[in-house]
Protein backbone atom coordinates (compact mmCIF):
# COMPACT_ATOMS: atom_id res chain seq x y z
CA UNK A 1 0.00 0.00 0.00
CA UNK A 2 1.30 3.44 -0.96
CA UNK A 3 0.23 6.79 -0.15
CA UNK A 4 0.71 9.17 -3.37
CA UNK A 5 -0.92 12.51 -3.94
CA UNK A 6 -3.65 11.88 -6.78
CA UNK A 7 -4.78 13.77 -9.63
CA UNK A 8 -6.25 16.80 -8.83
CA UNK A 9 -7.01 16.17 -5.42
CA UNK A 10 -7.14 18.82 -2.85
CA UNK A 11 -6.12 16.80 0.09
CA UNK A 12 -3.82 13.55 -0.25
CA UNK A 13 -5.72 10.42 -1.22
CA UNK A 14 -4.64 6.89 -0.32
CA UNK A 15 -3.43 4.56 -2.92
CA UNK A 16 -4.21 1.15 -2.43
CA UNK A 17 -3.11 -1.91 -5.34
CA UNK A 18 -6.44 -2.84 -6.12
CA UNK A 19 -6.25 -5.73 -9.13
CA UNK A 20 -3.55 -8.31 -9.41
CA UNK A 21 -1.91 -8.84 -12.06
CA UNK A 22 -4.06 -11.63 -13.59
CA UNK A 23 -6.91 -10.12 -13.46
CA UNK A 24 -5.74 -7.27 -14.98
CA UNK A 25 -4.42 -9.27 -18.04
CA UNK A 26 -7.71 -11.68 -18.26
CA UNK A 27 -9.74 -8.91 -17.98
CA UNK A 28 -7.77 -6.72 -21.38
CA UNK A 29 -7.93 -10.29 -22.91
CA UNK A 30 -11.52 -10.46 -22.28
CA UNK A 31 -12.25 -7.13 -23.92
CA UNK A 32 -10.99 -7.68 -27.06
CA UNK A 33 -11.98 -11.24 -27.64
CA UNK A 34 -15.03 -10.63 -25.91
CA UNK A 35 -15.37 -7.79 -28.71
CA UNK A 36 -14.80 -9.45 -31.93
CA UNK A 37 -16.13 -12.67 -31.18
CA UNK A 38 -19.96 -9.83 -31.15
CA UNK A 39 -18.88 -8.99 -34.10
CA UNK A 40 -18.39 -12.25 -35.84
CA UNK A 41 -21.02 -13.64 -34.13
CA UNK A 42 -23.14 -10.81 -35.58
CA UNK A 43 -22.00 -11.84 -38.96
CA UNK A 44 -23.07 -15.55 -38.17
CA UNK A 45 -26.60 -14.94 -37.17
CA UNK A 46 -26.82 -12.81 -40.23
CA UNK A 47 -26.27 -15.76 -42.36
CA UNK A 48 -30.08 -16.94 -40.41
CA UNK A 49 -31.18 -14.20 -38.80
CA UNK A 50 -34.04 -15.91 -37.11
CA UNK A 51 -34.46 -17.57 -33.99
CA UNK A 52 -36.06 -20.49 -32.98
CA UNK A 53 -37.70 -22.56 -29.36
CA UNK A 54 -37.26 -26.33 -29.54
CA UNK A 55 -34.81 -29.05 -31.53
CA UNK A 56 -35.49 -27.90 -34.55
CA UNK A 57 -36.23 -24.55 -36.76
CA UNK A 58 -35.94 -23.74 -40.57
CA UNK A 59 -37.73 -21.44 -42.66
CA UNK A 60 -41.25 -23.15 -42.58
CA UNK A 61 -41.56 -23.24 -38.38
CA UNK A 62 -42.09 -20.15 -36.28
CA UNK A 63 -39.21 -17.87 -35.12
CA UNK A 64 -39.59 -15.86 -32.33
CA UNK A 65 -37.35 -12.93 -33.71
CA UNK A 66 -36.73 -12.35 -37.21
CA UNK A 67 -34.30 -9.12 -37.97
CA UNK A 68 -35.13 -9.22 -41.90
CA UNK A 69 -32.10 -7.45 -42.92
CA UNK A 70 -29.57 -8.85 -39.30
CA UNK A 71 -27.19 -6.85 -38.14
CA UNK A 72 -25.78 -3.53 -39.90
CA UNK A 73 -22.74 -4.53 -41.26
CA UNK A 74 -20.37 -1.92 -39.24
CA UNK A 75 -21.02 -4.29 -36.65
CA UNK A 76 -19.80 -7.15 -37.88
CA UNK A 77 -16.45 -8.83 -38.48
CA UNK A 78 -15.56 -9.37 -41.60
CA UNK A 79 -17.98 -6.17 -42.41
CA UNK A 80 -19.25 -7.84 -45.59
CA UNK A 81 -21.10 -10.96 -45.40
CA UNK A 82 -18.97 -13.78 -45.28
CA UNK A 83 -19.71 -16.83 -43.19
CA UNK A 84 -16.49 -19.27 -43.82
CA UNK A 85 -14.27 -16.47 -41.92
CA UNK A 86 -16.74 -15.21 -39.50
CA UNK A 87 -16.95 -18.71 -38.42
CA UNK A 88 -13.31 -19.25 -38.58
CA UNK A 89 -12.71 -15.91 -36.53
CA UNK A 90 -15.31 -17.23 -34.17
CA UNK A 91 -14.28 -20.58 -33.24
CA UNK A 92 -10.43 -19.12 -32.83
CA UNK A 93 -11.32 -16.23 -30.77
CA UNK A 94 -13.60 -18.80 -28.97
CA UNK A 95 -10.56 -20.76 -28.20
CA UNK A 96 -8.84 -18.10 -26.76
CA UNK A 97 -12.32 -17.46 -24.64
CA UNK A 98 -12.08 -20.23 -22.77
CA UNK A 99 -8.71 -20.20 -22.11
CA UNK A 100 -8.51 -16.81 -20.62
CA UNK A 101 -11.61 -17.80 -18.42
CA UNK A 102 -9.98 -21.12 -17.56
CA UNK A 103 -6.94 -19.32 -16.24
CA UNK A 104 -9.00 -16.31 -14.19
CA UNK A 105 -11.10 -19.24 -12.79
CA UNK A 106 -8.02 -21.37 -12.05
CA UNK A 107 -6.22 -18.16 -10.43
CA UNK A 108 -8.96 -16.82 -8.36
CA UNK A 109 -9.80 -19.85 -6.75
CA UNK A 110 -5.98 -20.54 -6.36
CA UNK A 111 -5.08 -17.44 -4.69
CA UNK A 112 -8.87 -16.16 -3.49
CA UNK A 113 -10.14 -13.44 -5.55
CA UNK A 114 -12.68 -15.12 -6.22
CA UNK A 115 -13.72 -15.84 -2.59
CA UNK A 116 -12.25 -12.50 -1.14
CA UNK A 117 -13.30 -10.20 -3.78
CA UNK A 118 -16.41 -11.44 -6.07
CA UNK A 119 -18.42 -14.08 -3.86
CA UNK A 120 -20.42 -11.87 -1.93
CA UNK A 121 -20.45 -12.16 2.20
CA UNK A 122 -23.54 -12.94 4.53
CA UNK A 123 -23.43 -9.23 5.69
CA UNK A 124 -23.04 -7.90 1.54
CA UNK A 125 -26.66 -10.13 1.53
CA UNK A 126 -28.59 -8.81 4.41
CA UNK A 127 -31.43 -6.78 3.19
CA UNK A 128 -30.68 -3.40 5.20
CA UNK A 129 -27.42 -3.21 3.09
CA UNK A 130 -28.39 -4.59 -0.40
CA UNK A 131 -31.02 -1.84 -0.01
CA UNK A 132 -28.85 1.02 0.83
CA UNK A 133 -26.55 -0.24 -2.06
CA UNK A 134 -29.63 -0.07 -4.45
CA UNK A 135 -30.57 3.33 -3.37
CA UNK A 136 -26.92 4.75 -3.35
CA UNK A 137 -27.21 3.17 -7.46
CA UNK A 138 -30.15 5.05 -7.78
CA UNK A 139 -28.64 8.31 -6.63
CA UNK A 140 -25.55 7.59 -8.62
CA UNK A 141 -23.34 7.83 -5.15
CA UNK A 142 -20.14 5.76 -4.93
CA UNK A 143 -18.51 4.70 -2.59
CA UNK A 144 -15.86 6.71 -0.70
CA UNK A 145 -13.20 6.20 2.14
CA UNK A 146 -12.74 3.04 3.46
CA UNK A 147 -15.88 1.53 2.11
CA UNK A 148 -14.12 1.93 -1.15
CA UNK A 149 -11.85 -0.31 -0.71
CA UNK A 150 -14.21 -3.78 -1.92
CA UNK A 151 -16.90 -3.91 -4.36
CA UNK A 152 -20.51 -3.16 -3.22
CA UNK A 153 -22.83 -5.88 -3.42
CA UNK A 154 -24.45 -4.72 -6.78
CA UNK A 155 -21.13 -4.83 -7.85
CA UNK A 156 -20.32 -8.02 -6.25
CA UNK A 157 -23.71 -9.78 -7.88
CA UNK A 158 -22.99 -8.13 -11.31
CA UNK A 159 -19.75 -9.49 -11.29
CA UNK A 160 -20.80 -13.29 -9.98
CA UNK A 161 -23.98 -13.16 -12.85
CA UNK A 162 -21.05 -12.39 -15.26
CA UNK A 163 -18.33 -14.69 -14.17
CA UNK A 164 -20.21 -17.79 -12.50
CA UNK A 165 -23.37 -17.56 -15.15
CA UNK A 166 -23.20 -15.45 -18.49
CA UNK A 167 -19.55 -16.00 -19.46
CA UNK A 168 -20.01 -20.04 -18.99
CA UNK A 169 -22.95 -20.21 -20.12
CA UNK A 170 -21.76 -18.88 -23.49
CA UNK A 171 -19.48 -21.82 -23.91
CA UNK A 172 -21.72 -24.38 -23.49
CA UNK A 173 -24.80 -23.00 -25.25
CA UNK A 174 -22.21 -22.90 -28.01
CA UNK A 175 -20.69 -26.12 -27.70
CA UNK A 176 -24.27 -27.05 -27.76
CA UNK A 177 -25.20 -25.64 -31.18
CA UNK A 178 -22.03 -28.24 -32.77
CA UNK A 179 -23.06 -31.39 -34.25
CA UNK A 180 -19.98 -33.04 -33.01
CA UNK A 181 -19.88 -32.06 -29.18
CA UNK A 182 -23.93 -33.12 -29.14
CA UNK A 183 -23.01 -36.77 -30.19
CA UNK A 184 -20.05 -36.36 -26.99
CA UNK A 185 -22.60 -35.54 -24.76
CA UNK A 186 -26.09 -36.13 -26.64
CA UNK A 187 -28.16 -34.71 -23.46
CA UNK A 188 -26.59 -31.38 -23.65
CA UNK A 189 -29.21 -29.73 -26.19
CA UNK A 190 -31.84 -31.02 -24.13
CA UNK A 191 -30.77 -28.79 -21.01
CA UNK A 192 -31.60 -26.03 -22.93
CA UNK A 193 -34.98 -27.51 -24.86
CA UNK A 194 -33.11 -28.31 -27.72
CA UNK A 195 -30.57 -26.94 -30.46
CA UNK A 196 -32.60 -24.40 -31.66
CA UNK A 197 -33.56 -22.97 -27.93
CA UNK A 198 -29.71 -23.05 -27.33
CA UNK A 199 -28.86 -20.86 -30.11
CA UNK A 200 -31.81 -19.16 -28.86
CA UNK A 201 -29.88 -18.54 -25.33
CA UNK A 202 -26.74 -17.91 -26.97
CA UNK A 203 -28.20 -14.79 -28.87
CA UNK A 204 -30.01 -14.16 -25.41
CA UNK A 205 -26.81 -14.30 -23.34
CA UNK A 206 -24.63 -12.35 -25.83
CA UNK A 207 -27.47 -9.16 -25.33
CA UNK A 208 -27.10 -9.67 -21.40
CA UNK A 209 -23.22 -9.01 -22.00
CA UNK A 210 -23.47 -6.22 -23.78
CA UNK A 211 -26.07 -4.62 -21.43
CA UNK A 212 -23.41 -5.95 -18.75
CA UNK A 213 -20.38 -3.82 -20.64
CA UNK A 214 -22.52 -1.07 -21.09
CA UNK A 215 -23.29 -0.31 -17.80
CA UNK A 216 -19.86 -1.29 -16.47
CA UNK A 217 -18.48 1.24 -18.74
CA UNK A 218 -21.34 4.45 -17.47
CA UNK A 219 -20.23 3.28 -14.08
CA UNK A 220 -16.63 3.28 -14.69
CA UNK A 221 -17.08 7.14 -16.25
CA UNK A 222 -19.81 7.70 -12.97
CA UNK A 223 -16.93 6.49 -10.49
CA UNK A 224 -13.62 8.63 -12.29
CA UNK A 225 -12.93 7.42 -15.93
CA UNK A 226 -8.98 8.32 -14.88
CA UNK A 227 -8.96 6.78 -11.75
CA UNK A 228 -10.60 3.31 -12.56
CA UNK A 229 -8.92 2.75 -15.85
CA UNK A 230 -5.24 3.38 -14.01
CA UNK A 231 -6.41 0.89 -11.80
CA UNK A 232 -7.12 -1.80 -14.18
CA UNK A 233 -4.01 -0.65 -15.76
CA UNK A 234 -1.55 -0.73 -13.27
CA UNK A 235 -3.64 -1.36 -10.41
CA UNK A 236 -3.41 1.31 -8.71
CA UNK A 237 -6.43 2.72 -7.53
CA UNK A 238 -6.93 6.22 -5.21
CA UNK A 239 -9.57 5.26 -2.25
CA UNK A 240 -12.08 8.24 -3.57
CA UNK A 241 -12.69 10.99 -1.28
CA UNK A 242 -15.45 12.14 0.53
CA UNK A 243 -16.28 15.22 -1.18
CA UNK A 244 -17.08 13.29 -4.27
CA UNK B 1 -22.39 15.60 -19.64
CA UNK B 2 -19.42 16.99 -21.59
CA UNK B 3 -17.11 14.50 -20.75
CA UNK B 4 -19.83 11.25 -21.45
CA UNK B 5 -20.10 13.08 -25.16
CA UNK B 6 -16.80 13.34 -26.24
CA UNK B 7 -15.80 9.69 -24.66
CA UNK B 8 -18.93 8.44 -26.66
CA UNK B 9 -17.49 10.43 -30.14
CA UNK B 10 -13.49 8.65 -28.90
CA UNK B 11 -15.58 5.13 -28.48
CA UNK B 12 -17.30 5.45 -31.69
CA UNK B 13 -14.14 6.47 -33.40
CA UNK B 14 -11.95 4.06 -32.18
CA UNK B 15 -14.75 1.36 -33.28
CA UNK B 16 -14.49 2.71 -36.80
CA UNK B 17 -10.83 2.18 -36.63
CA UNK B 18 -11.56 -1.25 -34.94
CA UNK B 19 -13.88 -2.40 -37.69
CA UNK B 20 -11.58 -1.07 -40.56
CA UNK B 21 -8.56 -2.56 -39.18
CA UNK B 22 -10.40 -5.62 -38.56
CA UNK B 23 -11.32 -6.24 -42.31
CA UNK B 24 -7.60 -5.39 -43.38
CA UNK B 25 -6.38 -8.25 -40.59
CA UNK B 26 -8.59 -10.71 -41.67
CA UNK B 27 -7.26 -10.53 -45.05
CA UNK B 28 -3.68 -11.04 -44.10
CA UNK B 29 -2.20 -14.33 -44.58
CA UNK B 30 -0.87 -14.36 -41.56
CA UNK B 31 -3.63 -13.78 -39.68
CA UNK B 32 -5.50 -16.48 -41.95
CA UNK B 33 -2.96 -19.25 -41.16
CA UNK B 34 -3.30 -17.63 -37.29
CA UNK B 35 -7.22 -18.24 -36.92
CA UNK B 36 -7.11 -21.79 -39.10
CA UNK B 37 -5.01 -22.74 -36.02
CA UNK B 38 -8.31 -22.70 -34.47
CA UNK B 39 -9.89 -25.27 -36.66
CA UNK B 40 -7.13 -27.52 -36.00
CA UNK B 41 -7.69 -27.46 -32.19
CA UNK B 42 -11.46 -27.74 -32.76
CA UNK B 43 -10.66 -30.79 -35.19
CA UNK B 44 -8.49 -32.41 -32.79
CA UNK B 45 -10.55 -31.57 -29.60
CA UNK B 46 -13.90 -33.12 -31.48
CA UNK B 47 -11.97 -36.53 -32.48
CA UNK B 48 -10.70 -36.96 -29.13
CA UNK B 49 -14.09 -36.67 -27.82
CA UNK B 50 -15.48 -39.09 -29.97
CA UNK B 51 -12.83 -41.60 -30.21
CA UNK B 52 -15.27 -43.64 -29.04
CA UNK B 53 -17.34 -43.73 -31.98
CA UNK B 54 -20.36 -42.43 -30.00
CA UNK B 55 -23.54 -41.91 -32.35
CA UNK B 56 -25.65 -38.75 -32.63
CA UNK B 57 -28.45 -38.77 -30.69
CA UNK B 58 -31.52 -40.09 -32.91
CA UNK B 59 -35.26 -38.61 -32.62
CA UNK B 60 -38.65 -40.03 -32.37
CA UNK B 61 -40.62 -40.06 -35.02
CA UNK B 62 -43.15 -37.56 -33.77
CA UNK B 63 -39.94 -34.84 -33.70
CA UNK B 64 -39.60 -34.88 -37.49
CA UNK B 65 -39.79 -31.48 -38.80
CA UNK B 66 -43.31 -30.68 -40.43
CA UNK B 67 -41.25 -29.33 -42.78
CA UNK B 68 -37.71 -30.22 -44.10
CA UNK B 69 -36.01 -27.22 -45.98
CA UNK B 70 -34.55 -27.93 -49.15
CA UNK B 71 -31.12 -26.20 -49.36
CA UNK B 72 -28.30 -25.71 -52.15
CA UNK B 73 -29.11 -27.39 -55.17
CA UNK B 74 -33.18 -28.18 -55.76
CA UNK B 75 -32.68 -29.85 -59.10
CA UNK B 76 -29.00 -30.79 -60.81
CA UNK B 77 -31.46 -29.48 -63.68
CA UNK B 78 -29.28 -31.33 -66.38
CA UNK B 79 -30.80 -33.58 -69.19
CA UNK B 80 -28.70 -35.97 -68.55
CA UNK B 81 -29.99 -35.88 -64.56
CA UNK B 82 -34.04 -35.66 -65.98
CA UNK B 83 -33.35 -38.48 -68.08
CA UNK B 84 -32.88 -40.68 -65.16
CA UNK B 85 -35.43 -38.95 -62.97
CA UNK B 86 -37.61 -39.77 -65.79
CA UNK B 87 -37.52 -43.48 -65.47
CA UNK B 88 -37.23 -44.08 -61.71
CA UNK B 89 -33.41 -43.91 -61.74
CA UNK B 90 -33.42 -47.62 -63.35
CA UNK B 91 -30.90 -46.87 -65.69
CA UNK B 92 -28.79 -44.90 -62.80
CA UNK B 93 -25.39 -46.49 -61.93
CA UNK B 94 -23.52 -45.64 -58.46
CA UNK B 95 -19.90 -46.19 -59.16
CA UNK B 96 -17.40 -47.13 -56.38
CA UNK B 97 -14.12 -46.62 -57.87
CA UNK B 98 -10.21 -45.34 -56.89
CA UNK B 99 -8.46 -47.14 -54.13
CA UNK B 100 -10.48 -49.83 -53.77
CA UNK B 101 -9.76 -53.79 -54.29
CA UNK B 102 -12.84 -54.45 -56.60
CA UNK B 103 -14.46 -51.44 -58.16
CA UNK B 104 -17.73 -51.42 -59.08
CA UNK B 105 -21.01 -50.52 -60.40
CA UNK B 106 -24.42 -50.92 -58.21
CA UNK B 107 -28.19 -49.92 -59.26
CA UNK B 108 -30.70 -48.32 -56.82
CA UNK B 109 -32.34 -51.62 -56.64
CA UNK B 110 -29.30 -53.49 -55.48
CA UNK B 111 -28.23 -50.50 -52.80
CA UNK B 112 -32.29 -51.47 -51.80
CA UNK B 113 -31.75 -54.75 -51.29
CA UNK B 114 -28.35 -54.83 -49.06
CA UNK B 115 -29.23 -54.40 -45.10
CA UNK B 116 -31.00 -51.23 -44.59
CA UNK B 117 -30.66 -48.72 -41.55
CA UNK B 118 -33.31 -46.19 -40.68
CA UNK B 119 -32.29 -43.12 -38.04
CA UNK B 120 -34.10 -40.10 -36.96
CA UNK B 121 -31.44 -37.40 -36.87
CA UNK B 122 -31.53 -33.67 -36.63
CA UNK B 123 -29.83 -31.68 -39.57
CA UNK B 124 -27.45 -28.61 -38.36
CA UNK B 125 -27.45 -26.41 -41.61
CA UNK B 126 -23.86 -23.97 -41.28
CA UNK B 127 -26.06 -21.41 -41.33
CA UNK B 128 -27.48 -21.85 -38.29
CA UNK B 129 -31.23 -23.62 -38.79
CA UNK B 130 -31.95 -27.55 -38.04
CA UNK B 131 -34.61 -29.71 -39.62
CA UNK B 132 -35.09 -33.36 -38.09
CA UNK B 133 -35.82 -36.07 -40.79
CA UNK B 134 -35.71 -40.09 -40.78
CA UNK B 135 -33.20 -41.60 -43.04
CA UNK B 136 -33.04 -44.91 -44.49
CA UNK B 137 -30.06 -46.27 -46.63
CA UNK B 138 -27.48 -48.61 -46.62
CA UNK B 139 -24.19 -48.13 -44.34
CA UNK B 140 -21.39 -46.95 -46.58
CA UNK B 141 -19.27 -49.38 -44.34
CA UNK B 142 -21.06 -51.88 -45.69
CA UNK B 143 -20.63 -51.07 -49.09
CA UNK B 144 -16.99 -50.20 -48.40
CA UNK B 145 -16.78 -53.95 -47.09
CA UNK B 146 -17.99 -55.41 -50.77
CA UNK B 147 -15.31 -53.12 -52.98
CA UNK B 148 -12.75 -53.74 -50.41
CA UNK B 149 -10.48 -50.43 -49.78
CA UNK B 150 -7.20 -50.62 -50.92
CA UNK B 151 -4.23 -49.93 -48.67
CA UNK B 152 -3.33 -46.52 -48.75
CA UNK B 153 -6.95 -45.19 -49.19
CA UNK B 154 -7.40 -42.11 -46.56
CA UNK B 155 -10.53 -40.79 -48.02
CA UNK B 156 -14.07 -41.09 -49.57
CA UNK B 157 -15.05 -38.73 -51.92
CA UNK B 158 -18.56 -38.46 -53.35
CA UNK B 159 -19.37 -36.60 -56.22
CA UNK B 160 -22.68 -35.34 -57.22
CA UNK B 161 -24.48 -34.64 -60.18
CA UNK B 162 -25.38 -30.90 -58.97
CA UNK B 163 -23.66 -27.46 -60.69
CA UNK B 164 -24.01 -25.74 -57.77
CA UNK B 165 -21.78 -23.00 -58.99
CA UNK B 166 -23.59 -22.70 -62.16
CA UNK B 167 -20.32 -23.10 -64.04
CA UNK B 168 -20.23 -24.60 -68.01
CA UNK B 169 -17.84 -26.74 -67.16
CA UNK B 170 -17.21 -29.39 -64.26
CA UNK B 171 -15.58 -26.96 -61.80
CA UNK B 172 -18.52 -26.17 -60.34
CA UNK B 173 -20.37 -30.11 -59.69
CA UNK B 174 -20.88 -30.62 -55.87
CA UNK B 175 -18.60 -32.67 -53.84
CA UNK B 176 -17.58 -33.60 -50.87
CA UNK B 177 -15.65 -35.97 -48.83
CA UNK B 178 -14.78 -37.62 -45.39
CA UNK B 179 -12.15 -39.72 -44.00
CA UNK B 180 -12.39 -43.26 -43.15
CA UNK B 181 -12.99 -42.63 -39.03
CA UNK B 182 -16.27 -41.59 -40.48
CA UNK B 183 -16.98 -43.30 -43.33
CA UNK B 184 -17.33 -46.54 -41.10
CA UNK B 185 -18.92 -45.08 -38.44
CA UNK B 186 -22.58 -46.97 -38.11
CA UNK B 187 -24.82 -44.16 -38.94
CA UNK B 188 -23.03 -42.98 -42.21
CA UNK B 189 -25.59 -43.72 -44.68
CA UNK B 190 -25.83 -43.92 -48.31
CA UNK B 191 -29.47 -42.66 -48.11
CA UNK B 192 -32.35 -43.57 -50.73
CA UNK B 193 -35.70 -42.63 -48.70
CA UNK B 194 -36.40 -39.49 -46.64
CA UNK B 195 -39.48 -39.95 -43.58
CA UNK B 196 -40.22 -43.65 -45.52
CA UNK B 197 -40.44 -42.30 -49.25
CA UNK B 198 -38.43 -42.54 -51.78
CA UNK B 199 -35.73 -39.64 -51.50
CA UNK B 200 -37.27 -36.89 -53.14
CA UNK B 201 -35.26 -34.51 -56.32
CA UNK B 202 -34.95 -31.64 -53.56
CA UNK B 203 -33.38 -33.85 -50.96
CA UNK B 204 -30.96 -35.77 -53.41
CA UNK B 205 -32.84 -38.48 -55.46
CA UNK B 206 -31.82 -41.13 -55.91
CA UNK B 207 -28.77 -41.09 -53.40
CA UNK B 208 -27.42 -38.99 -50.35
CA UNK B 209 -25.22 -38.81 -47.94
CA UNK B 210 -25.59 -38.97 -44.15
CA UNK B 211 -22.90 -38.67 -42.20
CA UNK B 212 -24.42 -37.42 -39.01
CA UNK B 213 -21.91 -35.78 -36.13
CA UNK B 214 -21.15 -33.12 -39.06
CA UNK B 215 -22.89 -29.91 -40.66
CA UNK B 216 -25.44 -29.79 -43.39
CA UNK B 217 -23.02 -29.40 -46.60
CA UNK B 218 -21.65 -33.04 -45.18
CA UNK B 219 -24.57 -34.13 -46.64
CA UNK B 220 -23.78 -34.56 -50.09
CA UNK B 221 -27.06 -34.79 -52.44
CA UNK B 222 -27.59 -36.25 -55.52
CA UNK B 223 -23.97 -38.60 -55.28
CA UNK B 224 -23.22 -40.27 -58.82
CA UNK B 225 -19.72 -41.65 -58.42
CA UNK B 226 -17.70 -42.76 -54.88
CA UNK B 227 -14.49 -42.54 -54.93
CA UNK B 228 -11.54 -43.60 -52.21
CA UNK B 229 -8.38 -41.53 -52.85
CA UNK B 230 -5.07 -41.18 -50.80
CA UNK B 231 -4.99 -37.14 -50.71
CA UNK B 232 -7.64 -34.30 -51.90
CA UNK B 233 -5.44 -32.63 -53.39
CA UNK B 234 -6.49 -32.64 -57.15
CA UNK B 235 -10.26 -32.81 -56.84
CA UNK B 236 -11.91 -29.92 -57.28
CA UNK B 237 -9.86 -27.24 -55.60
CA UNK B 238 -8.24 -29.55 -53.40
CA UNK B 239 -9.78 -28.81 -50.00
CA UNK B 240 -12.33 -31.79 -49.69
CA UNK B 241 -15.13 -30.29 -50.93
CA UNK B 242 -17.16 -27.19 -52.79
CA UNK B 243 -18.03 -25.24 -49.83
CA UNK B 244 -14.56 -26.00 -48.17
CA UNK B 245 -12.92 -24.94 -51.73
CA UNK B 246 -14.61 -21.85 -50.64
CA UNK B 247 -13.74 -21.22 -47.19
CA UNK B 248 -15.71 -23.44 -45.04
CA UNK B 249 -14.17 -25.95 -42.67
CA UNK B 250 -13.51 -29.22 -44.21
CA UNK B 251 -14.49 -31.10 -40.08
CA UNK B 252 -17.26 -29.68 -40.21
CA UNK B 253 -18.32 -30.95 -36.46
CA UNK B 254 -19.36 -27.48 -35.44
Amino acid sequence: MVTLTADRAPAERQVIYRHGLAVRLTHWINVLVISLLLMSGLNIFNAHPRLYWGQFGADHDHAWLWLAHGFPKWATLPHYRDLATARRWHFFLAWLFVINGAAYWLIGLINGHLRRDIVPTRADLAPGNLWRSILDHVRLRHPVGEAARRYNVLQKLAYVAVIGVLLPLMVITGLSMSPGFDAFAPWLPGVFGGRQSARAIHFITANLIVLFVIVHLVEVVLAGVVNELRSMITGRYALPSGEH
Amino acid sequence: MGLLTRRGLIGVGAGGLLVSGCDRLTNAPAVQRLIGHGQDLSLGAQRLLLSGQPLAKQFTAAEISPVFKVNGSVDPGTEAYHALLADGFATWRLAVSGLVLRPDVFSLTQLKAMPARTQITRHDCVEGWSAIGGWTGVQLAHLLGLVGVAPGARYIVFHCADNLAGSRDASGLYYESIDLVDAFHPQTLLAYAMNGAPLSVGHGAPLRLRVERQLGYKQAKFVMRIEAVSSLAGIGRGKGGFWEDRGYEWYAGI
